[in-house]
């Protein structure tokens, strides 16, 4: 994993399945199911490569390896690994995509003023 | 379609053994390919501010990296990874194994009227089952704003029934590079729970379109026009 970590790390394990509202202030590594709404602003979200999410996330960065179907609103970057799956829309300031990843859904890339509003 | 091509294009359907595996070498390896219809269709992306992009291959980083850099949204739908779906295969009256078109449509190229300016088709209509051809033509009709632009590839007779799908990759205002899309299976759970067995990757060539049958797919769009390249592919860049 190389996520954006910025100090704590939170984990989700394989064998759990959330569903609501999840929010925090560290960086949040899921590799079971989320469904509901992530929001970590100022932190980065990693799905693993047995997460699967499905909800709105709003984080600074979203590292993606599993499945996630929802929004994603990233105030720096993301990321999809060759074994991404996302269907929803991404708006980010910058994206990397590796070969083999699958996106449905717009891009949009905003500048750093727009990620701050 | 089904009335419009059923009998004349068939001609490379299930005409040799089933997919085949390729290497790791031939995979990785990419070419480059100069495109005129891309060509003609880049003068768009460079004169007009903030364009509306639909980009229907294997999702592709250098795309939407392209579009995004020149201040564009860029919408990716991987239409043929999407006809794969487990769920899409029902039968018709003569008990013929289709898909099911209104399903695909009701999952996929959900957008509102009028709004994309450009679709980058790439070489879809070739290798997209047969059913489902004529409805996704019609559905791009809709979503494409009047005067926006299309691009798909059609292979000639010469290419071969064999002809590997590519991903492609925008690399400049007219080349590309092309990329062998390989077989890959996946697990997904359907529906009902149960698993299935899905080829997410690894596509042939369903048939060959002549210019005639081309015209005839695309007849609802204001004009049509045919770039002949020396790789048995013209380019078809029309216009809504």
């Amino acid at each position: 994993m190389s996520a954006p970590l910025t100090g704590e790390l939170a984990q989700i394990g394989k064998s759990v399945v959330i569903k609501g509202e999840l929010s925090g202030s560290e960086d949040l590594y899921v590799d079971g199911q989320v469904e509901g709404s992530i929001a970590l602003k100022t932190n980065s979200l990693t799905v693993g490569p047995n997460g699967q999410v499905k909800a709105s996330v709003e984080a600074k960065g979203v590292v993606v390896q599993g499945k996630l179907e929802g929004n994603v609103q990233a105030s720096d970057r993301v990321e999809l690994r060759k074994s991404a799956v996302v269907t929803g829309d991404i708006t980010t300031q910058r994206i990397s995509i590796e070969e083999g990843a699958y996106l449905k859904g717009k891009v949009d890339i905003h500048g750093k003023a727009e990620a701050k509003k | 379609m089904a009335s419009v091509t059923q009998n004349f294009m068939k001609l490379f359907r299930g005409s040799s053994g089933g997919p085949q595996t390729t290497s790791p070498a031939q995979t990785s390896q990419k070419l480059t390919r100069r495109s005129s219809g891309l060509g003609e269709l880049a003068r768009t992306w460079d004169t007009e501010k903030s364009l509306c992009v639909l980009d229907l291959g294997s999702t592709s980083g250098a795309n939407i990296r392209h579009f995004t850099e020149r201040g564009h949204r860029i919408y990716s739908e991987d239409l043929l990874t999407a006809s794969t779906e487990p769920g899409l295969v029902t039968k018709d009256e003569q008990g013929n194994v289709v898909l099911d078109s209104r399903q695909f449509l009701a999952d996929n190229l959900v957008y509102p009227a009028a709004h994309f300016d450009v679709v980058l088709c790439w070489n879809l209509p070739d290798y997209l089952d047969e059913s489902l051809v004529r409805p996704v033509v019609g559905r791009l009709w809709s979503v494409l704003k009047p005067g926006g632009m299309l691009l798909a590839f059609f292979h000639t007779r010469d290419a071969g029934p064999d002809s590997p799908c590519y991903r492609f990759h925008i690399v400049g205002n007219d080349t590309l590079e092309m990329q062998r899309i390989v077989l890959k299976r996946e697990a997904r759970r359907g529906p009902t729970g149960a698993v299935h067995t899905a080829i997410t990757d690894g596509f042939r060539l369903q048939r060959v379109f002549n210019n005639r049958h081309i015209e005839t797919l695309f007849r609802d769009f204001a004009s049509i026009k045919f770039f002949l390249a020396r790789d048995n592919v013209r380019e078809v860049l029309v216009v809504r």
